[in-house]
């Protein structure tokens, strides 16, 4: 009872520093609103709004209808190109696809000589290069098809393959990115807020000023991690309800409830990794690199930038260390695919054992850290 | 001043007022200070000496009124940069504007640089000052482990290497012990004998110390309260001491509070002393901060100990506490060892550190309200301390104002407060008057006798003011971490025969220890005036330099920083490079075959021997279905429909359903277009299987032969691996985040430790001072290029097909930009903690997200495409990518370059153009 009070009053103070900082809220709203809105927004999908040139050498009918065929969502509005312009533009990345057909393409289909188009690609964005190269090819089957048989329908084919998607039918974007940039800032804003608060009390020495009070490491350290929780949590909640469902229009088709728990617990565990960086460091410079180092990673391996089952057997066992891995399995779970607790349990004890462990350790080095800062 | 033609003043003051936000520091003041003179500002902290003192030497902006010194107008920056060479100032705090990682010599050359001086000249002056000082035998010593006595000896050789005309010594014997004080007065005194022409300004708050001065300007709450010799002073007001005249002047009462006398309260003596330590020994490394330390405290005594900054008062003290654990020795509080995990015994014990540790966010009352509810004081006993000690303290008037914003003197009252609001039984006081004006301290020390006597409260305070040490029951006089002797101050002083405590320490001291190397006879003062006369040049290459040699000791000296930087940056290029795969393998999919004919069975065997796939046990009903899907672990069900394989035996067309989890849009998009190449290549394969589906492969069919083909070429990296195309862009992110954090932290730094002040006061231009720095971190960044460009090569085996001088001139300018954002950000931060949000929470998305990394830049849209053209990174990409996969030169590089290099100037140059070269 007495260690909750202490708790509660820590926690409460603690808030007031983090509400009481100008820049701070600056930076909150900053990441919780402009950048959760800028990125998913704006960073296209794999293959999406791909650049794209055309040199036709033909210019029939056939290669106008192709060209005409090539277009938004999956690729910008082709240009029109000139041979000694396709290697320059390729070189500076401008263009991505160059699609050429020579003379007589289109004679040559009529005739069935089964002419060739060539594909220039440009092959240093692996997945793009190789899904933009897949549509290209479809469109061609069809268009040629549908041009020769004079009709736009395909004939029947013996084979039919549906393909739907399931939980977001118009593959849209903006709803996975939406939650993928959520949880970046979640993570870099947590770390950040939890190890600067503990760092800023050790240079400050108010740190020595609680622990000559009554209070153990542990209270002082969870109130630290309660109320950053609940301020990025507060932020997180905001952003969901204005920026993600109401300006983003992304449906939450799982429980709200549910998702805000799951996030408290994620916060939480990202919060002891910044109370642990906040012991380890000896320096703000120091502090400021390790959350480099940690945040990237988690912003890059945790499966909003390329899905984690593709990683290498022995990165994918660094990355179950990261809570973030777990918490963007359970957001995808809960907001796509409508999810209940049954089916998520896992993420979140694992998120929460992760969560116990930075926080076990970050109280093991408290102390120490203590006599160094002295 | 026996000669009748007018000397001008050194500094004239006019209608000078200058506010901190709302606190108003200087109120209209005027003022003429006669050249030649030694000049004392007496007052306590806060009454704007330091902003008077700042506003004089050109290192304040002059907000409104006018400021000449040295016959020039301070407001123009012309005669800021010529003045900047005659002045000398040296700011408040121990060592404050010292390099503490440098050695004596380090920073004395640097400061002789920044003067211009030649080596032979800097060399022969560096070596005349420490002699004269007797620093000479501590020269290769870093700064930083210089006793305090020797810290300011630094701070006054740095302030005299260029003969300045006029010197402004801001409170330079502050914390310092007195055999140190009175030799640096002696020194000063040397060297006024040495340069009769010289003027020199020193503030104190010292009272005692005044009397040495010719000219004293007396100063209290932003105004000048009266001017004049020492004499002259105390005349006026009646009074045999600089202090009473002081107090006098104020209007208040001259007497002495009346102090209740110590009379030590009858010694009841039922159990052990408050305190007792034994031995206590503390050493950090090959430093010995407390010595053998042993020392016992009767139950409501005032005990004090007497010595100055760095001594081990407050390592004692910390030790006592328990927040440091003593490396050897024992202490007991009420006869119980310390520990520092007895909650219990922390009730006992009221402390009260050094620096002001309260919470500046909270107001007086909240800061009040938590310790008393972190104590559990519960409600009504809460209520009734507040009521007893808001107004004992005189807390009344300030119950709702943030503590950060209170008068010194206000807060130590708090401190106190906070310190004895559950009424402990011991109080640790840690130097708390350091800093109060000599009213608020009589004011304070009434309280702690009204504490220790009527509530019987044990005291143990630390403070080097020797008329507190007179107040105490028992004082230790402690040096260099050991106590020297213990007893009452009177017996002390009559032991040594002394007039004074402070003659009675000097004595002490002297046999703890022989005397310093004394002083050489050698002149302080060069006879070869520096010629004053020609105008500063407003740009200096050796400046610059001096900082950039500078700023590369320090990193030196701090490896951690930058082995960080490399072995972190290493490790994340690994990681990085081999986790991000941009294939999807190993799809985690199921099937549903509601026919289990021959048909549909050879159908899906196509898609169990992907690569790409990766089956798990099939689906049996539709809720199973359902569920798997919405549990992640498919990412794809193929369902056959019941009739499937009749079907294509009769030559119908035939359906399969393939549902696609479609939450990562990403994967979605590369699971779909993997199915139907599968499929594609079961239809195509059809016709050479025997087996069931042959059928399929008849020339109904028209999948099987397209009217025209499409023949790719992946440029760059034929075989489409991972590697090439990722391996070479992860340097761009590295190169960007840690210079930039390294870079803007560096002038935080400086800013939140006061280093920066050399820059506001010697004739550096702002160029210069930013540049001379990033040098630095541009040659970090360069080294660690180096450092990743080999680990692409040789680890992850992307060899570099194109320009070297192309990448390696690219790198240079991005360095250059790179350092250029830390710059600019740190303009706009006056903290480290803001510099470090701001440069990486502002740069972490853009170089991740929109740089072209994952996706090209080309596929961008709207305010994403916006913030990655404006972004180095994006330039750098394409460099980097372009010489190590595309295998491309300098003239095909040629646009990326020339964008890359207007980064780094504009970025700089705005740095430049924000950073002030006057304080606020």
């Amino acid at each position: 009872m007495r260690r909750l009070t202490n708790i509660f009053w820590l926690a409460g103070k603690e808030l007031k520093s983090v509400l009481g900082d100008p820049v701070m809220v600056v930076l909150i709203l900053w990441s919780f609103v402009v950048a959760v809105m800028l990125e998913a927004s704006g960073a296209g999908d794999t293959v999406r709004n791909a650049a794209i040139a055309i040199l036709d050498e033909d210019n029939s009918a056939l290669t106008r209808a192709l060209t005409d065929a090539l277009g938004p969502p999956w690729f910008q509005p082709p240009i029109a190109i000139t041979p000694d312009r396709v290697q320059p533009a390729m070189d500076a990345g401008q263009i991505m696809f160059v699609l050429s057909f020579p003379p007589g393409f289109e004679a040559d289909v009529i005739a069935g000589l089964m002419p060739a188009a060539q594909l220039e690609v440009d092959a240093t964005a692996v997945s793009q290069a190789q899904l933009g190269t897949d549509y290209i090819a479809n469109i061609l089957a069809s268009e040629t098809r549908a041009f020769l048989s004079g009709s736009p329908d395909a004939p029947e084919p013996a084979l039919r393959l549906e393909l739907r998607r399931a939980f977001n039918p118009n593959g849209n974007p903006v709803w996975f990115k939406a939650m993928s940039s959520l949880l970046n800032q979640l993570s870099l804003l947590t770390i950040a807020l939890t190890g600067a608060a503990m760092l800023r009390e050790r240079e400050q020495g108010t740190i020595e000023h609680l622990m000559v009070m009554p209070l153990t490491p542990f209270e002082i350290a969870l109130s630290k991690v309660l109320a950053n929780v609940v301020v990025v949590l507060t932020a997180f909640t905001l952003s969901l309800f204005f920026v993600v469902q109401q300006l983003l229009q992304v449906p939450v088709e799982g429980s709200v409830p549910l998702l805000l728990a799951g996030t408290a617990v994620y916060l939480a565990a990202a919060a002891a990794i910044g109370m642990f960086l906040g012991t380890v460091a000896r320096s703000m410079a120091q502090f400021a690199l390790l959350v480099i180092m940690v945040v990237i990673p988690i912003i890059m391996l945790s499966g909003g930038m390329g899905a984690v089952e593709s990683q290498p057997e022995i990165v994918q066992r660094l990355t179950m260390a990261l809570p973030s891995r777990h918490f963007l399995a359970f957001a995808k779970a809960v907001v796509f695919r409508g999810a209940g607790p049954s089916a998520v349990w896992v993420e979140l004890s694992l998120m929460a054992g992760l969560g116990i462990t930075f926080f076990a350790a970050s109280l093991v080095l408290f102390r120490r850290s203590m006599s160094v800062s002295g | 001043m026996t000669s009748a033609a007018p000397v001008p003043p050194v500094a004239r003051l006019a209608g000078v007022s200058h506010l901190y936000g709302k606190v108003q520091a200087l109120h209209d003041l005027t003022l003429d200070l006669p050249a030649g003179r030694m000049l004392g500002l007496i007052g306590p902290d806060g009454v704007g000496k330091s902003t008077l003192m700042g506003l004089i030497a050109g290192a304040k902006k002059l907000q409104s009124g006018q400021v000449e010194t040295l016959g020039g107008d301070m407001a123009s920056a012309r005669h800021r940069a010529d003045a900047g060479r005659r002045i000398a100032f040296m700011p408040q705090g121990l060592g404050k504007n010292l390099y503490h990682d440098l050695s004596l010599r380090e920073n004395l050359d640097f400061f002789g640089k920044l003067y211009g001086l030649a080596k032979a000249e800097r060399d022969a002056r560096i070596s005349r000052l420490t002699r004269a000082t007797g620093l000479a035998p501590f020269m290769e010593r870093p700064a930083g482990k210089l006793s305090g006595g020797m810290k300011q000896k630094l701070g006054l050789c740095a302030a005299l290497i260029h003969d300045p005309d006029f010197l402004l010594l801001d409170e330079p014997t502050t914390g310092v012990d007195p055999l140190s004080r009175r030799q640096f007065w002696d020194l000063i005194d040397t060297i006024r004998a040495d340069r009769p022409q010289m003027s020199v300004l020193v503030s104190t708050a010292y009272m005692e110390e005044a009397a040495r001065f010719g000219h004293l300007v007396a100063m209290n709450a932003g105004r000048i309260l009266a001017e004049g010799s020492p004499a002259n002073l105390m005349a006026r007001t009646q009074t045999a001491t600089v202090e009473a005249a002081y107090v006098a002047l104020l209007g208040g009462d001259a007497a002495q509070t009346a102090a209740p006398e110590p009379a030590l309260a009858a010694d009841t003596d039922t159990g052990p002393p408050a305190i007792r330590a034994r031995n206590l020994t503390k050493r950090f490394g090959d430093f010995t901060a407390v010595d053998k330390v042993s020392f016992e405290i009767k139950r409501g005594e005032i005990f004090g100990f007497l010595g100055s900054n760095g001594c081990g008062k407050t390592t004692t003290m910390k030790m006592l506490t328990g927040l440091t654990p003593a490396t050897t020795g024992e202490a007991w509080i009420f006869g119980q060892p310390v520990d520092a995990q007895n909650l219990d015994a922390r009730r006992r014990v009221g402390f009260m550190s050094q620096s002001f540790s309260l919470y500046g966010e909270l107001t007086v009352r909240e800061n009040l309200l938590l310790h008393a509810r972190l104590f559990h004081l519960g409600g009504d006993l809460t209520a009734k301390r507040m009521a007893e000690l808001v107004p004992r303290f005189g807390l009344d008037p300030y119950l709702d104002q943030g503590a950060a914003s209170l008068p010194l003197g206000v807060r130590q009252r708090l401190s106190l407060a906070v310190a004895v609001i559950h009424a402990p039984d011991i109080l640790i006081l840690d130097e708390p008057t350091s800093g109060v004006d000599p009213q608020a301290r009589d004011a304070f020390w009434v309280m702690l006798l009204e504490l220790a006597r009527r509530d019987g409260v044990t005291i143990f305070i630390s403070t080097h003011f020797m008329d507190e040490g007179m107040r105490c029951d028992r004082i230790s006089l402690m040096h260099a971490g050991k106590v020297l002797v213990s007893d009452a101050p009177k017996a002390l002083i009559a032991a040594r025969g002394a007039a004074t405590l402070e003659d009675a320490f000097i004595a002490y001291m002297l046999d703890a220890e022989p005397a310093e190397a004394p002083a050489d006879e050698g002149l302080l003062a060069t006879g070869a005036a520096q010629d004053h006369a020609k105008s500063a040049p407003g740009f200096s290459l050796g400046r610059l330099l001096a900082f950039t040699t500078r700023e590369a000791m320090q990193v030196r000296r701090d490896p951690v920083r930058l082995v960080f930087s490399f072995v972190g940056s290493a490790l994340l290029l690994l990681i990085m490079s081999f986790g991000i795969s941009q294939e999807v393998r190993d799809i985690p999919f199921a099937v549903f075959d509601l026919d289990q004919s021959p048909e549909s069975r050879a159908y899906l065997s196509g898609f169990e021997d992907s690569a790409w796939f990766s089956q798990n046990p099939p689906i049996t009903d539709p809720d199973a279905l359902e569920r798997r899907m919405e549990s992640g672990e498919l990412a794809l069900a193929m369902q056959i429909p019941p009739g499937f394989g009749k079907a294509v035996r009769r030559g119908e067309t035939a359906e399969i359903a393939g549902l696609i989890d479609g939450s990562d849009t990403n994967r979605a998009g590369t699971v779909e277009s993997y199915v139907k190449s599968a499929h594609a290549d079961v239809l195509a394969k059809a016709g050479q299987s025997a087996l069931a589906l042959a059928d399929l492969a008849t020339p109904r069919s028209p999948d099987a032969a397209p009217p025209a083909q499409l023949v790719p070429r992946f440029q760059y990296n034929p075989a489409m691996e991972s590697l090439p195309a990722i391996g070479p862009s992860i340097p761009p992110l590295l190169l960007l985040l840690f210079p930039a954090i390294l870079m803007a932290v560096s002038v935080a730094r400086e800013k939140e430790i006061g280093t920066i002040t050399n820059f506001y006061v010697t004739p550096t231009s702002r160029a210069e001072f930013l540049i001379g720095k990033q040098l630095v971190y541009i040659g970090i960044t360069l080294l660690n290029f180096i450092i990743l460009t080999a680990l692409v090569v040789t680890v992850l085996g992307v060899p570099l097909k194109g320009d070297p001088a192309a990448l390696v001139l690219g790198a240079l300018l991005y360095a250059v930009a790179a350092t250029g954002y830390g710059l600019l950000v740190s303009m706009m931060t006056a903290t480290q903690v803001t510099a470090v949000f701001a440069a990486a929470i502002l740069s972490v998305m853009p170089t991740l997200q929109f740089s072209g990394m994952i996706t090209p830049v080309s596929s961008l849209e709207g305010a994403a495409r916006v913030m990655g053209t404006f972004w180095p990174t994006t330039w750098y990409m394409g460099i980097s990518v372009g010489t190590f996969t595309k295998g491309l030169g300098l003239s095909e590089l040629s646009g990326h370059l020339l964008r890359l290099a207007a980064f780094g100037p504009v970025l700089t140059g705005l740095a430049v153009l924000a950073l002030r070269k006057q304080e606020r």
